[in-house]
């Protein structure tokens, strides 16, 4: 009865590999209940996302385990060995638990502390769970792992900061404006990144973005993209009195927004502050636009700063999570261990009751005059004796002590209990 | 009994602004919520304490020096859940509950025996203006401290800075529009403590206005809000401007109000 991963993420495989590792959909299905009829499986649940395909399972002997992993996945995607063992990494035991709770905690992601691979892992247990692949480990083992993400999560700040250029700039958005739900936002030019970062705005609930842009056409396709309108290059200052966000990315040569005319624009919108995002290179707007009052002006090497700077907590979080993480490995190891004796406890209790069924069975038969009530008495009597007998010796098994092993081997040897499990 | 309650008041001031040190540095959900019971307990009892001298002294209770920061005390605390409950600048507890808690041991440290009143101030126009100049008083020093922390919040974002406290600051908007919101409630309630403090003035000297050295103050404190509020309006002075004006308003009231304490002259001066 040991945890076990096999699996590869970014880290040790090309998407390439991913790709074609991936138990996608009805491969899903299929690959699982596959998975979990190979022999020394015991229970299996399969988490495949685009960044990782990890196998996890519970199983007798690791050893053969891996092989009969290995010529599984190399079956069933069809791939050689040889590219698979570049690929794979294999955990078993605390490790292997210290790998599915660091993964749970999106510490093994790409974006540490992205939230999406929790989601990702209990859909991958759910589904196990209605194909009936989990057994008692795995379900205890899962159900930890979500509740030390969800810990990690409250107790570490490793979701917090944005570590993303659009997402950073939304976050500075919320902190200059809280609300953007009655914020306009304007397009300067319409660059990939620009794009984006409006995207982000309007799923944070900006009112509006409208788009400006050199030619014209294009403008006005990106604005029917998102339900607004499109302005003339010419007349983007008029614009600029009602807008809150500027996101700039025109590839012009040089500033297309001077401190002059940003200083009119201020001071048409009474001083309501002005949120400008320059990611154009060269930069399109004079920086000393950032000297007036009520204008925030970042380009894009300041949101990366800003990006960076982010990640960096997020490292220095990431080591508080290990921690948790150390802590909850040692709580279900133990609880692991203790199901150690659960085989020999059973055994024990029915090799009594085996005992007392003989030997009341030949005593009745020696005599047969003993009547009903009697009957009760002697049997309720056999089974209170037996079961002082063996009070001790299961409490003992029960009781988290060091020697639990030689404990085991002692009962069985004493009891002559045989080693079925 | 009035001795407790307050000694007990301040026991839960002081705890409550232990704990808000602690959550400015940590600021964890638990924190917070400690933090607020405590002060909301500290702000009860003080509640009970000020009634209760009330009933015993027969007068509202802002006659002497320790009764009167005691009171002032009251009102920022009444006020800052007033603005809790509003904007949620919970961070605000851990710049309040300090000063609360320093005003309210200098307070302890004052002699608190209740005098007969001298005939001037026995008049229900001496609670009336108090009470106002007090309010407003003290809206003016949330104002200030939300222009505070407007100023370290800007700053954050200006300088592309984003450690420290940026996180858990609010926005710039909401600031803002706190400080706003405080000084609105300030004004009116300053005019109108100046109003009444002139009716009281003339049923008790004769004349409304007695260039008193007060009352000069007060009229400078008038005038510089007037002129916070008069700016935003029409010039649009919001944001960065409005703070620092916030600040330099609170700090002519303080230079009032212990300004003419040391200077021990005039009529506002406590016997």
């Amino acid at each position: 009865m040991k945890v076990f991963v096999v699996g590869l993420n970014h880290h040790t495989a090309d998407v390439e590999v991913r790709e074609k590792l991936a138990f996608n959909g009805p491969r899903l299905e299929d690959g699982l209940s596959r998975f979990r009829e190979l022999p020394e499986v015991h229970e299996a649940i399969i988490l495949s996302t685009c960044n990782r395909v990890e196998l996890y399972a519970n199983v007798g002997d690791t050893d053969k385990a891996v092989d009969s992993v290995k010529s599984f996945l190399s079956e069933f995607h069809a791939i050689n060995k040889a590219s698979l063992d570049k690929a794979l990494y294999i955990y078993s035991d605390v490790q292997a638990v210290r790998h599915i709770f660091r993964v749970a905690s999106s510490l093994d992601s790409m974006v540490v502390g992205e939230p999406q691979i929790l989601g990702q892992l209990k859909d991958a247990f759910d589904f196990a769970l209605k194909k009936k692949t989990t057994g008692i480990l795995l379900n205890k083992l899962l159900k930890k792992a979500i509740s030390v993400a969800k810990r990690v999560r409250t107790e570490t700040r490793i979701a917090e900061n944005a570590v993303s250029i659009s997402f950073a700039a939304v976050e500075l958005a919320r902190k200059i404006f809280t609300n953007l739900s009655s914020k306009v936002c304007m397009l300067l030019g319409a660059g990939e990144m620009a794009e984006l970062a409006a995207k982000h705005l309007i799923t944070n609930g900006i009112k509006e973005v409208i788009v400006s842009n050199r030619t014209y056409e294009r403008a006005c396709d990106l604005a029917s993209e998102f339900r607004s309108r499109a302005v003339r290059f010419e007349e983007f200052l008029q614009e600029m009195a009602g807008t809150d966000i500027v996101i700039c990315s025109t590839g012009a040569p040089s500033f297309v927004l001077t401190k002059p005319q940003m200083q009119k624009v201020i001071r048409e919108r009474k001083q309501r502050p002005v949120f400008i995002i320059d990611i154009s290179v060269p930069r399109n707007i004079d920086p000393e636009v950032n000297h007036l009052d009520n204008v925030y002006l970042y380009n894009i090497d300041d949101l990366q700063g800003v990006v960076d700077a982010n990640i960096f907590e997020r490292k220095k979080e990431a080591e508080k999570a290990e921690g948790i993480i150390g802590e909850e490995i040692d709580t279900f190891l133990k609880w692991q261990s203790s199901l150690d004796s659960v085989p020999t406890i059973i055994a024990l209790r029915e090799k009594a009751d085996e005992i007392k069924r003989e030997e009341l069975g030949k005593f009745f038969n020696k005599f047969p005059h003993v009547n009903g009530k009697e009957k009760e008495a002697i049997e309720y009597m056999t089974a209170a004796v037996i079961n002082k007998l063996i009070h001790p010796p299961t409490s003992a098994l029960k009781e988290d002590s060091e020697d639990r092993d030689v404990l085991i081997a002692t009962v069985k040897r004493l009891y002559g209990i045989d080693d079925k499990a | 009994m009035g001795v407790i309650l307050f000694e007990l008041a301040l026991t839960f001031y002081f705890a409550a602004s232990i704990v808000s040190t602690i959550e400015l540095f940590k600021g964890t959900k638990t924190t917070q919520r400690i933090m607020f019971s405590l002060a909301g307990a500290g702000f009860v009892l003080h509640t009970v304490s000020i009634i209760y001298r009330y009933l015993t002294a027969g007068h509202i209770p802002i006659t002497n020096f320790h009764e009167a920061t005691s009171f002032f005390s009251w009102c920022i605390v009444l006020i800052f859940f007033f603005l809790q409950a509003k904007y949620r600048i919970s961070l605000l507890c851990s710049f309040i509950m300090p000063i609360v808690f320093v005003l309210m041991l200098s307070s302890s440290l004052l002699p608190r025996e209740i005098k007969p009143l001298s005939p001037v101030l026995q008049s229900y126009w001496l609670g009336i203006h108090a009470v106002l100049a007090f309010l407003g008083n003290a809206a003016f020093a949330l104002a200030s401290g939300i222009g505070t922390m407007y100023l370290v919040q800007e700053h954050y974002v200006k300088s592309k800075r984003l450690g420290g406290l940026f996180e858990r600051l609010p926005s710039l908007q909401i600031l803002d529009e706190a400080n706003y919101r405080l000084i609105t409630l300030g004004f009116p309630l300053l005019t109108l403590a100046i109003i009444t403090g002139a009716v009281w003035a003339e049923s008790a000297w004769g004349s409304y206005w007695n260039w008193d050295t007060r009352e000069v103050w007060s009229l400078v404190t008038w005038f510089i809000y007037a002129i916070i509020l008069h700016a935003r309006l029409v010039a649009g002075w919001r944001g960065k401007k409005a703070a620092l004006l916030s600040i330099v308003g609170f700090l002519t009231i303080l230079i009032a109000f212990y300004g003419i304490k040391l200077l021990r002259k005039g009529l506002h001066v406590f016997q």
